[in-house]
């Protein structure tokens, strides 16, 4: 037998205009965990789906235990034994565990279900490998880390032995990644082969055995994790020394520019999705709301910026309420957003980058005169942020922002959003989904705007950014602050508890 | 450059749509009756040549309303919304110019027609208004209260006629407007006729060709220099985004179709306020084709301004040769035919060139999500 059970060989893999995967080629071996490393973009995902079935490869091969298979879609992958956990989960809500594990491979005699079989080998497979669920909980009831569960009973109730983990950790508080990392490893233990993919340094080197890295489609190399540190990781990841700490002094909090009082926005079964919030936001300091996704943290944005009616409560900017309103006038008051949504909220994609820029200014002189857009003005203010926020695009301000890479999208709403010269800016996720280089670069001009004196509330679902930035961490558990803490003397640990719900202070 | 690249490529779909539609209107006319059908074809195409300067001028006409409904359509289509509601909001502003035409004669001769258009496109900007109101404040769709005010101005319309003194009982239609009220001819008649024996047969072409291509020149600058335009095509590109931009949406849409209607009631101005052998607007149960037309002209003109003007005149020019089928024995009937092929095709090629567009997008959209830099990143 040979020693590898998967081995993908020189593959490569075109789109229009851009090769995603060229020459890649990666060795599993029997049993263990093996890291799939590389910035957004750099053909992870390609690849993983081309051993998935998902897409076809242009060139290459695919050999499992030495034999050359062809891999054309999910069902081939099934039937070599190959299962993905994906990002997104693929879970019917209102069916239970047991119905979803069970899902296209159903058991059935004269047409009719037969469970008891089935709920049978789920629950040997659950006690086999540590993975305690219950089987008729529906799975909208659920936690997120529970889904996971269950997508991964998915994979082992189809005899799957090469498990594919698409980023799992990304939904996961910190409790919870510690759980999967050790399932992860009773999985290999039990001898099943795992990939894993993923851009966080700190789990591959809990977990996994070796590590493969990419970057801009093709393969760097492979590493023994246990003898290679994480910085040497991150260079082979980004190509260059990263330096991931930036410059940051302590903070000196003016007054206070942004006040929320007692705010409640209605949710959609009686429950309030923002419950009673009070807190303040100071001139020259990062406020951030840390907490799971869909704790509230996007419904008390959008109330602060205008787009979602309140239910009580009172909103005061630099000394005025602004509870009632308009957006217009909290936009021009001083208020910026850096949306969460980039393409519904943050850009109209089909308009060019220049117009794009003018989105917060077009009605203001200088950019309009007489009711007529000053398009010369506009253009050169393109150009000038263009320039100053390096962002990238084919033809300058005349590119359409649909056609933008995503850093970049991203990089012209907050040259937009900073060139309005605002007093508070909300920015929420705003460096989702961008590459490290992008990131750090975000980051560099919060921090740049907050030593400018200007007030920043921050809402990630990241625990490093949070960390990276935060002077003050608010912590948001059901649309309540259920802490404050300060962002030089918590621990990630401490923060997830909180984040969890299983911990709460009173709050001040 | 890159704009008037995209504006030829854009162009370019239109052309295939009309080349499709008359592909089609050509096996039509082979079936019913194959040995006259490539002369047929010639005939149509040749339109209002069919008729010396005469028919250059009904040309003219016929294209002056279906200009303006058509840009009442494309306005829409710019903000985001279908106005299917031309025709009726075209009945309401031709019905006020109409009445304003018969009863206003204090006014002076040279403001009289002036008013009674104006008039007229204000009847129609209430009528599109009604649609922007229930679509702005109680969410209601567009498509669904244009259409019912399309019937309820046509009755409304009917019933007005009927009971009022502006009734011509012999002919089942409006009497006729003052001579003060009727769209000036602006010379057009002294260019385009042609001589039959010793007279002078003059189109129906006026000064309202002028006027159409006036109002899409000024919709063009509303469109692409002002504020209110670039308001306008951030809703309609992305409602959610214009919010967060501050743009108050609700008063997008209500001026947006506000406007539209104001545009289909010229169009009906312009139809109606016409000389005693002109158009009068018959009591029966039939809504303005030149309604409906708009639609057409404003997708083959990809709902650009100036583009609506050329694929009005398009429109008007078959329409014209249609009209000379009949001398090859063809039913006119068949022209109807072949113009709606031409819309169903054009409809069709936007949607083939969305279905491409979009296919393209996801791919690229895919690849970004899969892959390494996406193109324009690349390149650098």
């Amino acid at each position: 037998m040979s020693e590898y059970i998967i081995e993908m060989r020189d593959i490569t893999k075109d789109f229009p205009g851009i090769r995603a995967n060229d020459h890649v080629t990666l060795k599993l071996r029997r049993g263990e965990i093996h890291a799939l490393l590389g910035e957004n973009g750099a053909g992870k995902s390609t690849l993983m789906s081309i051993l998935f079935g998902l897409y076809q490869q242009d060139g290459g091969e695919i050999y499992k235990n030495g034999q050359k298979v062809l891999v054309k879609d999910p069902n081939d992958a099934n039937r070599l034994g190959i299962g993905m956990v994906h990002q997104h989960f693929m879970l019917v809500q209102n069916f239970t565990v047991l119905e979803n594990i069970v899902l296209g491979v159903e058991t059935t005699a004269n047409g009719m279900l037969k469970m008891d079989q089935a709920r049978e080998k789920v629950m040997r497979l659950s006690q086999q490998y540590g993975l305690a669920i219950d089987p008729d909980a529906r799975i909208e009831d659920i936690s997120v880390g529970m889904q996971q569960r269950v997508e991964i009973l998915k994979m082992l109730y189809r005899d799957n032995e090469i498990l594919i983990f698409d980023e799992p950790t990304a939904v996961l508080t910190p409790q919870e990644i510690d759980e999967l990392m050790r399932i992860m490893k009773g999985l290999a233990a039990e001898g099943k082969s795992i990939l894993f993919i993923t851009h966080k340094l700190m789990e591959i080197k809990a977990v996994a055995d070796r590590c493969t890295v990419l970057r801009k489609g093709a393969l760097v190399g492979t590493v023994e994790v246990a003898d290679t540190d994480v910085e040497t990781m991150a260079e082979m990841m980004v190509g260059r020394k990263v330096n991931f700490n930036i410059q940051k002094d302590e903070a000196t909090p003016g007054e206070a520019v942004l006040e929320v009082k007692n705010l409640s926005v209605a949710g959609h079964h009686g429950k309030n999705t923002v419950n009673e919030v009070s807190f303040q936001v100071r001139r020259g300091e990062i406020v951030c709301i840390a907490g799971i996704d869909g704790n509230g943290q996007s419904e008390l944005i959008y109330a602060l910026s205008g787009l979602l009616p309140i239910k009580s409560g009172q909103i005061i900017l630099k000394g005025r309420d602004v509870t009632q309103a308009s957006i217009r006038s909290r936009n021009v008051d001083g208020l910026s957003h850096i949306p969460e949504d980039r393409h519904k909220y943050g850009l109209v994609l089909d308009f060019d980058l220049g117009q794009n820029l003018a989105l917060k200014n077009y009605f203001m002189p200088p950019m309009v005169q007489h009711g007529f857009i000053n398009f010369p003005q506009v253009r050169r203010q393109a150009d000038d942020l263009i320039s100053r926020f390096d962002i990238r695009s084919g033809q300058g301000a005349e590119t359409t922002a649909r056609s933008m890479s995503g850093g970049n999208q991203q990089k012209a709403i907050i040259a937009r959003e900073i060139n309005t010269d605002p007093d508070i800016l909300l920015a929420v996720q705003p460096t989702r989904g961008l590459d490290v280089g992008a990131m750090i670069y975000i980051h560099e001009q919060l921090v740049k705007e907050r030593d400018q004196g200007k007030a920043i509330l921050l809402v990630s679902l990241e625990l490093d950014e949070v960390f990276q930035l935060a002077d003050r961490i608010l912590v948001i558990y059901e649309g309540n602050i259920v802490a404050e803490l300060s962002g030089k003397e918590t621990t990630a640990q401490e923060l997830g508890l909180y984040m969890a719900g299983s911990r709460k202070e009173a709050t001040a | 450059m890159n704009r008037m690249k995209k504006g030829l490529s854009n162009a370019s779909a239109s052309v295939l749509a009309i080349l499709a539609g008359l592909l089609a209107g050509f096996v039509i006319l082979l079936i019913s009756n194959p040995a006259n059908a490539f002369q047929g074809l010639v005939t149509i195409l040749k339109g209002g040549w069919n008729n010396g300067m005469k028919g250059m001028g009904q040309v003219l006409y016929f294209a002056t309303p279906i200009i303006m409904t058509g840009l009442s359509v494309g306005f829409a289509f710019k903000t985001g919304m279908f106005n299917i509601g031309a025709a009726g909001q075209l009945m309401i502003g031709g019905f006020v110019s109409v009445y304003v035409g018969m009863t206003w004669t204090f006014l002076p001769g040279h403001l009289h027609w002036i008013v009674a258009l104006l008039m007229g496109m204000l009847a129609g900007m209430v009528w599109g208004m009604i649609v922007g109101l229930f679509k702005a404040l109680l969410n209601v769709n567009e498509v669904i209260t244009s259409i019912m005010l399309n019937y309820v101005g046509m009755y409304l319309v009917n019933f007005s006629i009927k009971n009022s003194h502006l009734y011509d009982p012999l002919k089942n239609q409006t009497a006729d407007v003052a001579a003060s009220a009727i769209i000036p001819k602006g010379g057009l008649d002294e260019l385009f006729y042609v001589t039959k024996g010793r007279l002078k047969d003059a189109s129906s072409v006026n000064a309202g060709i002028f006027i159409a291509i006036g109002f899409a020149i000024l919709i063009y600058i509303i469109l692409t220099r002002t504020t209110f335009g670039y308001e306008l095509k951030a809703c309609g590109l992305n409602r959610h985004a214009s919010r967060y931009a501050g743009i108050s949406e609700k008063r997008a849409i209500i001026s947006a179709m506000a406007i539209a209607g104001g545009l289909a009631g010229v169009a009906g101005a312009l139809m109606y306020l016409a000389p005693s052998r002109g158009m009068h607007i018959h009591v029966e149960e039939v809504l303005a084709a030149q309604g409906f037309n708009g639609i057409a002209v404003a997708l083959l003109g990809l709902s650009n301004p100036i583009g609506i003007i050329f694929t009005g005149l398009f429109v008007a020019h078959i329409t014209e040769g249609g009209r000379h089928l009949q001398s090859l024995k063809y039913m006119k009937e068949i022209i109807e035919v072949i113009i709606g092929m031409i819309i169903y095709f054009s409809a069709f090629s936007l949607l083939v060139r969305d279905f491409l567009a979009g296919r393209a997008r996801r791919r690229a959209d895919s690849a970004r999500d899969a892959s390494a830099p996406i193109p324009e990143e690349a390149k650098e």
